[in-house]
């Protein structure tokens, strides 16, 4: 029992502590502000949905999240280590215990898919080709594209190329899955599989997933805490069951997808009417 | 007004030399690294020359042709076209072959190269690179420069030697010129200088088209349109680039 009581080191934040806290960030690009002071974590071993309207930011969200781009104020938080303060060294060896699905994949485009699933491997491991070749096919077998090993990338469907890039990520066994997106563009089976396997990858392996989309339904079915963004910052959080049952507008324009509410469905621009008759003018 | 526009111009050539040569700098670091996994190196020695040979040989081929008719006229005014072996030999070795193979060089694998890479990373490539800690300087930029500055002179050597066999081929089949003078004259008189020269200026088009190929690449606004802009840039600046060294490289050697 000595053992539990030993303070926790950095990073081990046991438990349920956030693997990733991000707190009051501030972001903006080209002068458009993205975020205005964003919080939100997520707990180690649980699947965290971050929802909202597209264009809200949630790609940008996991670039800040990965290191890729630095915010402009506030706390990001990462195995209990800021990155802000990370030099490269520091933010590889971060992103070697997170595996991430990009939006379009991101497959590359010279290698097959086998060899795109092997490359973490080859890159950082010593691992015999046996081995790799075991390691490869099964990751693939679970996406259920054991048997398109050998096509190249842009002879794959968008779904397929989904479903590889999900094997590329888990191959290397990470701590932390973020997934951008990875529900968009499957059919109805695959979609499932994808349901199924995060919440395996979860459930059996204990990994830590953020989940960042728009499908409201989908997610709820397997989040444990879910987070509306929508205007640069959080404004809803909770269980998924809590957010249906809210009855806060905003909240609840989001969950039936209705166009007219504080969510706008338009980018920001000048009113149309103005806009039309400053057309016919000139 | 044109003095201030001519300003920010020089301001902007220095910036771009400045980040470029940061980028050298990076790069050469990756190099050392990317020479300890020489399989990709070698698969983009024939990736950039490989598949250059064809138009390589093609243009040396004419190139030495064109020579031969050119030069034998020439001699001919002065009753030593049994010279033209010679004259030949020089002015591809010295000259054509390094100038020609850069510029096809830059045309073909350096937009290539440029297309490639903006590609890459307009779909992302790089960044998942990245975040799967993998420096795409290393195993994508650094393979591809050494490739190119490795295939530069092989690819020199080729267009040299179908240059001198098409304008035996002229020369000697065709005008009639004396098949042994045509090969003594040539032994006599090409020194190890003139072969140093070419291969010395074929080392350093290499390197740089090769670097801005790369640099362009890895540069590109990460759109259609951004790839495209950055693959015209590659051929004309490194044509323009080529000719500049040329002459400052012909310059040196007197
Ligand atoms: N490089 C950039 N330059 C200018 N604006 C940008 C840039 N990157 C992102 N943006 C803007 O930031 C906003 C958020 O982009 P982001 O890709 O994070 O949205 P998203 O929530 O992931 O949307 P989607 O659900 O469609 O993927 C967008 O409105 C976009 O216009
Ligand atoms: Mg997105």
């Amino acid at each position: 029992m000595d053992e539990i009581q030993r303070p926790l080191e950095a990073g081990e934040a046991g438990g349920d502590g956030p693997v990733v806290e991000v707190r009051d960030v501030h972001y903006s690009v080209h002068g458009r502000v993205i975020f205005k002071g964003l919080t939100l974590s997520a707990a180690k071993g649980k699947i965290t949905a971050v929802m909202g309207p597209s264009g809200t930011g949630k790609t940008t969200l996991l670039r800040l999240m990965t290191a890729q781009i630095e915010a402009d104020a506030g706390v990001i938080n990462v195995f209990g280590r800021d990155v802000a303060q990370m030099g490269s060294q520091d933010v590889f060896a971060m992103r070697r215990r997170m595996g991430m699905l990009f939006q379009n994949s991101a497959l590359l485009s010279d290698l097959d898919v086998f060899e795109n699933v092997a490359f973490p491997l080859r890159e950082h491991t010593d691992l015999t080709e046996p081995l790799i070749r075991n390691l490869v096919l099964s990751k693939l077998n679970a996406v259920g594209l054991r048997g398109a090993a050998e096509l190249m990338p842009t002879e794959l469907s968008g779904g397929m190329s989904r479903r590889v890039a999900l094997a590329r990520a888990v191959v290397m066994d990470p701590e932390v899955l973020i997934y951008d997106e990875p529900f968009v563009g499957l059919d109805p089976i695959a979609l499932g599989m994808i349901l199924r396997l995060i919440q395996q990858l979860n459930q059996a392996l204990g990994i830590t997933s953020i989940v960042v989309s728009h499908d409201v339904a989908e997610l709820a079915s397997i989040a444990h805490h879910s987070y509306l963004m929508a205007d640069g910052r959080i404004v809803a959080a909770g269980t998924p069951a809590e957010l249906a049952r809210s009855d806060s507008p905003i909240v609840s324009q989001f969950m039936s997808g209705k166009p007219d509410g504080p969510v706008p469905f338009h980018y920001p621009a000048p009113d149309i009417v103005t806009q039309l008759l400053a057309g016919e003018g000139a | 007004m044109n003095g201030v526009l001519s300003f920010s111009l020089v301001a902007e050539a220095l910036a771009r030399l400045g980040r470029m040569t940061l980028f050298l700098l990076q790069l050469l670091v990756q190099c050392a690294r990317a020479l300890a996994r020489p399989n990709l190196v070698v698969a983009q020695i024939y990736n950039a020359g490989g598949r250059s040979l064809v138009i390589i040989m093609l243009s040396g081929l004419f190139t030495g042709m064109v020579l031969a008719l050119l030069g034998f006229n020439l001699l001919q005014r002065f009753g030593s076209q049994e010279a033209l072996g010679f004259a030949a030999a020089l002015a591809l070795i010295k000259e054509l072959g390094p100038v020609l193979t850069a510029l096809l060089f830059a045309g073909r694998a350096g937009t290539a190269l440029t297309s490639e890479i903006g590609l890459m990373n307009a779909t992302d490539q790089l960044t998942a690179m990245k975040m799967m800690a993998v420096d795409p300087l290393r195993y994508v930029a650094a393979p591809r420069f050494l490739g190119g500055v490795i295939a530069m002179p092989l690819l020199t050597a080729i267009f040299d030697a179908v240059g001198l066999f098409g304008a035996h081929t002229i020369g000697v089949r065709m005008m009639g010129v004396d098949n042994g003078s045509f090969w003594s004259q040539m032994q006599a008189s090409v020194g190890l200088n003139d072969v140093m020269e070419g291969v010395t200026k074929s080392l350093v088009f290499g390197f740089v088209c090769s670097l801005i190929a790369v640099y362009e690449g890895y540069h590109a606004e990460p759109t259609a349109e951004g790839v495209g802009l950055a693959t015209t840039r590659t051929v004309v600046a490194s044509s323009v680039l080529i000719l500049l060294l040329d002459y400052m490289l012909i310059a040196a050697f007197l």
